[in-house]
């Protein structure tokens, strides 16, 4: 550095001259913008922002000036240096994200081509229809009810007001133990799942109950010897049909859609009175097929009405066999076949499918939550 | 049942613009379910009576060819031959003067073959003469239906004649309401349906001229079998009379065969009132007809041709000198009406419901009568019906009355007391007791109403009304059970799903989101897949729950594992192309204890069922059945991922069973044991054993290659099956937080060769036991076998961790603790560090 020169007026150190310090910062804001990458930036920032730059060269100079002058070439040389830092900032932003999408670019891979592919495992679609009907009624105050598959014939038949001499006791129908006078059956439904609620649980009932059923059919596109049902039951003080018409109204519309209704038709079991078929309104055409033959249903067979259950009013001999006062209280239960349900509510056509494990079928299906 | 329309309005007033559908729905709402409506012969277009006015022979074709001129009444003639129409046929079996009928040009026979004018055989043939079988109605082969002469005119419409046209809607009847398996029963409900008023042919008794022979004499050994029989006894019947057409007509819709005229009255009576009726060979009886127990010895050749050993369980129809029928099932051959039956005597009565019901299934024999019988018929139909009989027998069989003769033992009428707010409670929906007054006397009961709680007598049509819930259905039901409103009763607050319910849930999620897909096998096994899976002989397995009545010989058992049914669908899925397959399946299994057969017990306990069964009698039906925890069983072959780029695909190996217990046992929170097993089907040296504080659950690993080799499934597989029951009761469901002890953990590795035999898991026990509390964690990071270590043995790598929960452990405790583990490894295994 030169000693100070306090002979000279400012005016006349040409390099703080305003004409020349405008030139400095035009070659290096040209300079900048002509960087191209940010290498050569850094070359460019160097040269015009370094120790042996200009401007750099220019500032020394300020020392040497008198006080006066002092001020006003410290300014310009503020400014000027300024708008070379904003060139430079500015530049380099640019050049930054220039760089980082040429890299991002680089990297890019095809995503398509799946790595580390899971097991695609599912549930049968059997389970978890079993858990969305009891959700249902759980979410009602209802409790899960479960009973053994291989079960006496009194809970079976007798307590459930299944004469002796009823048909369905014989070997055609029912899968005996032993002989046929053993008392022991492989359960036809899930009532006596309704026997066990009665004499174990405490009054009031309000029970769900899925589970595994057998009859003798041998295995075709719509039937099987190994099949599930659904039964519910509730026994309470002043239960009414219309109340089971409500639960069944409530149930039809959590399995199939808002506005979905029941209907009963009059029929016969020995452990309901009054007993009734439950049909399911169409929940595809609603109705809509029902001689309407320009817009036929399969699901229904443009009848407006699926054939769904049965159910009734819980026979007082029922109630009297589980030692409960049919003068004090009454119930409902209903049951219906969850394959069938399955059947017409995914559009499965042959009962096989649900019996052979193929894993095609079950992972259609999905965890089923 | 098969109903048609046209017989049902012979006792109904069913508005003529209703279709049978129209009809059948009505029926629908009143709880008959409709199978289908079917209309009788599938013929459209004219079809009349014609009668043979001359028949010409043609001789000269191949064939026999008749030239025939038929009457076919004035409207229906051609303009050239008024009246008459010239017609070719090539059958032979009419004459001159014979009532036929003629199916004009433009009818429409089944099959869609429309008759047309059209020369022929050299003459223009105007028409056809029909065959029952060209008009859909019967199968009969020999030849033109000729109609009984003076049945019919020329020119009348033939299709109410043949019954053609009319509906037949199928219906199905509940079994409690076998009154309805008739014509009778069927048209009350119609008039119920419609709200119209209904005149019983039931109760119409008809009145039959003084008698004029000597009837055979009745008599019933016991009455609580038989409380009512009657017989009509009828002379000079001609067996050679033909069953009136339309009476074969209905027979026919309703599925009934025609015999002879005697034979088919007792039918037709039978669908027309619904009383079961039986017609003998009265020359053929000998002395009185009874009703008793058979004796044993006695047989019976039954109508089917089949001869039947009796015993006193059965009753009998008897005379004095032989069985001549089982009582309201069947009829025996000897005293059947034959060609050559001229006396006739027909027999009503009332049986018990399960005195039928049993000897129909004693006998494996179900026939119309014993259907009606067993469901209960009218007791007061067998005068009436046995007269219906009588009275047609006498007008198309010239048959003349001889005599009646019947016992009975009347029984009380039935009288319910009935509140008649009841069926109101139970619907939840409020009926006038006018309404409810109208409904009962619709059904054909006798209501006193006079007092607060009404009695109300049972019509002797209706035994399945025996108590008040009857009545009420009754009413609910006739009222409609549209009219029932929905509400939705208020539970008490629920518990939700217990513990164990949930934890199953999530079992089943667990496994599937691991891969493994879900199927639901029989739970049917046999003897033949416990040879093939290798289980031993005395196994426990194979003492399996057996059936009586499998629908397989090959699969007579209970399942006692899930192996089997795992092992069949895993058979499917590799026939099928899938090389790759994860299988679970969590069912019940059936495990008898040593002390209980297979066969069950041979007196089960059979509890009252008119009050609560006592506690020993629960207990002794429990005892009856075999215990079912749930089971767990997973199969794995191939690989566990599918094939993707840049994967490799590892075929699943013994440890990736034993992987699937554990992980589950993590999801579940508890800690499962695993121990050296040895465990068919296991591969013996692949074999681990589960268990759960010392009590075994189940087993993992790899399948022995001889039984993969026998179920021909790949080798290598794997398998996993455990008592999930126990499983989930062990589950850890309210966790206690541990002490979360934040001074510096210190680290150590041993390695510890051991010989090859020993098993990693001991010797772990081992040092964590020796390395006492101040041991965090200890984990087997690597085995070595090979040069570095001497032959026949093992070097056990295994990461320690220590902390203390009140202090930076001091150096010289961390290697004692290590110390004294690897001490105790030398001294229970003769363990060195390596």
């Amino acid at each position: 550095m030169s000693a100070p020169n306090k002979s000279f007026d400012p005016v006349e150190v040409t390099t703080l001259s305003a004409k020349a310090l405008a030139g400095f910062v035009k070659d290096a804001v040209s300079a900048i913008s002509a960087a191209s990458n940010l290498d050569e930036l850094k070359e460019v920032r160097l040269a015009h922002t370094g120790d042996r730059s200009p401007l750099s060269l220019a500032n020394r100079e300020i020392g040497a000036l008198p006080p006066a002058a002092k001020a006003e070439a410290g300014k310009r040389m503020g400014e000027s240096r300024g708008a070379v830092n904003e060139a430079l900032a500015k530049r380099t932003a640019e050049l930054e994200a220039l760089r980082d999408a040429a890299l991002l670019a680089e990297e890019s891979v095809d995503v398509t081509i799946a790595t580390g592919v899971r097991a695609q495992g599912g549930r049968h679609p059997l389970t978890t229809i079993q858990e969305q009907i009891t959700d249902v009624f759980v979410a009602l105050g209802y409790e899960l009810a479960e009973g053994p598959e291989v079960e006496s014939e009194w809970l079976n038949f007798d307590a459930l007001n299944i004469a002796p001499d009823h048909p369905a006791r014989t070997m055609q129908d029912t899968f005996f133990i032993g002989s046929e006078d053993s008392g022991i059956v492989l359960r036809t439904h899930t009532s006596p799942v309704q026997i066990r609620s009665m004499l174990t649980r405490e009054l009031p009932i309000y029970v769900i109950c899925p589970g595994r059923v057998f009859r003798t059919d041998e295995l075709d596109s719509t039937h099987s010897p190994v099949f599930h049902q659904v039964e519910g039951l509730v026994v309470d003080k002043g239960i009414t049909m219309a109340d089971l018409k409500g639960t069944l109204n409530h149930f039809a519309q959590a399995m199939f859609g808002e506005g979905i209704v029941t209907r009963l038709r009059p029929s016969y079991f020995p452990f309901t009175e009054p007993s009734a078929e439950v049909d399911l309104q169409c929940f595809v055409c609603r109705g809509a097929s029902v001689d309407n033959p320009d817009a036929p249903c399969r699901t229904c067979r443009s009848e407006g009405w699926i054939e769904w259950g049965g159910c009734g009013m819980v026979n007082p001999k029922v109630l009297v066999a589980s030692g409960i006062d049919p003068e004090v209280y009454t119930g409902f239960a209903f049951g219906m076949g969850l394959e069938r349900t399955l059947m017409f509510r995914h559009g499965i056509t042959d009962m096989r499918d649900m019996v052979e494990g193929d894993v095609r079928f079950t992972r259609a299906f999905g965890l089923g939550v | 049942m098969k109903v048609p329309v046209s017989w049902l309005r012979e006792f109904v007033d069913i508005p003529e613009a209703l279709s049978g559908r129209e009809v059948s729905d009505l029926l629908l709402g009143v709880g008959f379910e409709v199978e289908g409506v079917d209309t009788v012969g599938d013929v459209r277009g004219p079809l009349v009576v014609g009668r043979v006015k001359s028949v010409e022979e043609l001789t000269d074709f191949k064939k026999p060819i008749r030239w025939c001129h038929v009457e076919v009444g004035a409207a229906n003639g051609n303009a050239d031959t008024p009246g008459i129409r010239g017609i070719v046929c090539g059958a032979r079996n009419f004459a001159e003067g014979d009532l036929v009928v003629i199916a004009l040009p433009g009818t429409t026979l089944p099959g869609d073959f429309t008759i047309a004018t059209r020369e022929t055989y050299g003459h223009v043939s105007d028409g056809m003469i029909c065959s029952v079988r060209e008009l859909g109605i019967g199968d009969e082969h020999d030849g033109i239906l000729v109609l009984p002469a003076g049945s019919a005119t020329p020119g009348d419409n033939a299709f109410p004649i043949l019954g053609l046209g009319d509906e037949v809607m199928d219906l199905a009847v509940t079994p409690d309401r076998g009154y309805a398996l008739s014509m009778r029963g069927m048209a009350r409900e119609a008039a119920i349906a419609q709200g119209i008023s209904f005149t019983d042919p039931g109760t119409q008794l008809a009145q039959l001229p003084e008698a004029g022979g000597s009837a055979v004499q009745a008599a019933s050994d016991d009455y609580q079998a038989c409380d009512l029989l009657v017989l009509r006894t009828l002379g000079n019947y001609n067996p050679a009379a033909p069953t009136p057409d339309f009476i074969k007509a209905r027979l026919a819709a309703v599925g009934v065969r025609s015999i002879s005229l005697a034979v088919d009255l007792t039918n037709y009576v039978m669908f027309e009132l619904g009383q079961p009726l039986h017609a003998f060979d009265a020359d053929k009886v000998t002395g009185t007809i009874r009703a008793r127990r058979a004796k044993k010895g006695e047989v019976l050749e039954t109508l089917d041709g089949v001869t039947r050993n009796l015993t006193p369980e059965d009753l009998v129809i008897a005379d004095d000198a032989r069985v001549l029928s089982l009582a309201g099932v069947m009829g025996g051959a000897y005293s059947e009406i034959s060609d050559a039956t001229t006396r006739v005597v027909l027999e009503a009565a009332h049986f018990n419901p399960t005195e039928i019901a049993r000897m129909s299934r004693r006998h494996k024999l179900s026939s119309e009568a014993s259907r009606r019988l067993e469901r209960g018929v009218d007791r007061m139909l067998p005068p009436v019906s046995s007269a219906r009989f009588a009275e047609l027998l006498m007008a198309h069989g010239g048959a003349t009355f001889e005599g009646t003769s019947g016992v009975e033992q009347a029984p009380n009428p039935i009288v319910i007391a009935f509140d008649p707010q009841l069926p109101g409670r139970i619907a939840g929906h409020s009926y006038d007791a006018s309404n409810v007054e109208k409904i009962l006397m619709s059904l054909g009961c006798v209501v006193d109403s006079s007092k607060s709680l009404w009695s109300v007598r049972i019509p002797s049509w209706r035994p399945d009304l025996a108590a008040a819930i009857d009545l009420v259905e009754e009413v609910i039901r006739i009222d409609g059970y549209e009219n029932v409103p929905a509400t939705v009763p208020t539970a008490p607050a629920g518990r939700g799903l217990t513990e164990l319910q949930k934890l199953q849930r999530r079992a089943g999620l667990h496994l599937a989101g691991r891969g493994l897909v879900e199927v639901r096998n029989y739970p049917f096994v046999g003897v033949a897949e416990f040879d093939a899976l290798g289980i031993p002989a005395n196994d426990s397995r194979r003492h399996a729950v057996q059936l009586a009545n499998a629908l397989s010989d090959e699969q007579p058992l209970m399942r006692t594992t899930l192996l089997p049914g795992l092992t069949g669908a895993l058979a499917r899925n590799i026939s099928r192309g899938f090389n790759d397959a994860a299988l679970f399946e969590i069912a019940s299994v059936s495990l008898l204890s040593a002390d209980q057969s297979a066969t069950g017990v041979t007196n089960p306990p059979r509890p009252s069922v008119l009050q609560r069964p006592s506690a020993t009698d629960i207990a002794a039906l429990e005892a009856l059945l075999p215990e079912q925890p749930l089971h767990l069983g997973v199969l794995l072959t191939g690989a566990l991922k599918p094939a993707a780029l840049g994967v490799k695909q590892t075929p699943v190996t013994w440890s990736d069973a034993i992987d699937i217990a554990l992980a589950l046992g993590i999801e579940l929170g508890v800690e499962i044991e695993v121990a050296t097993g040895d465990y068919a089907p296991w591969h013996p040296g692949r074999c681990a054993a589960l268990s759960i504080n010392g009590e075994q659950i189940g087993y993992a690993g790899e399948l022995a290659p001889r039984a993969l080799e026998n179920l021909g499934l790949p080798k290598r597989a794997v398998a996993l099956e455990l008592n999930l029951s126990a499983l989930l009761a062990a589950a850890n469901v309210v966790a206690s937080a541990p002490a979360i002890w934040t001074f510096p953990v210190a680290k150590e590795d041993i390695a510890l060769v051991v010989k090859a035999d020993v098993v990693a898991t001991d010797v772990m026990k081992v040092v964590r036991n020796a390395a006492g509390e101040l041991l965090e964690d200890i984990r087997l990071f690597d085995v070595y076998e090979g040069s570095q270590v001497a032959d026949g043995h093992k070097s056990l790598a295994f990461a320690l961790r220590f902390r203390a929960q009140d202090r930076t452990l001091a150096a010289e405790e961390v290697a004692a603790a290590r110390q004294a583990g690897v001490d105790a490894a030398a001294k229970a295994f003769g363990a060195t560090l390596r």
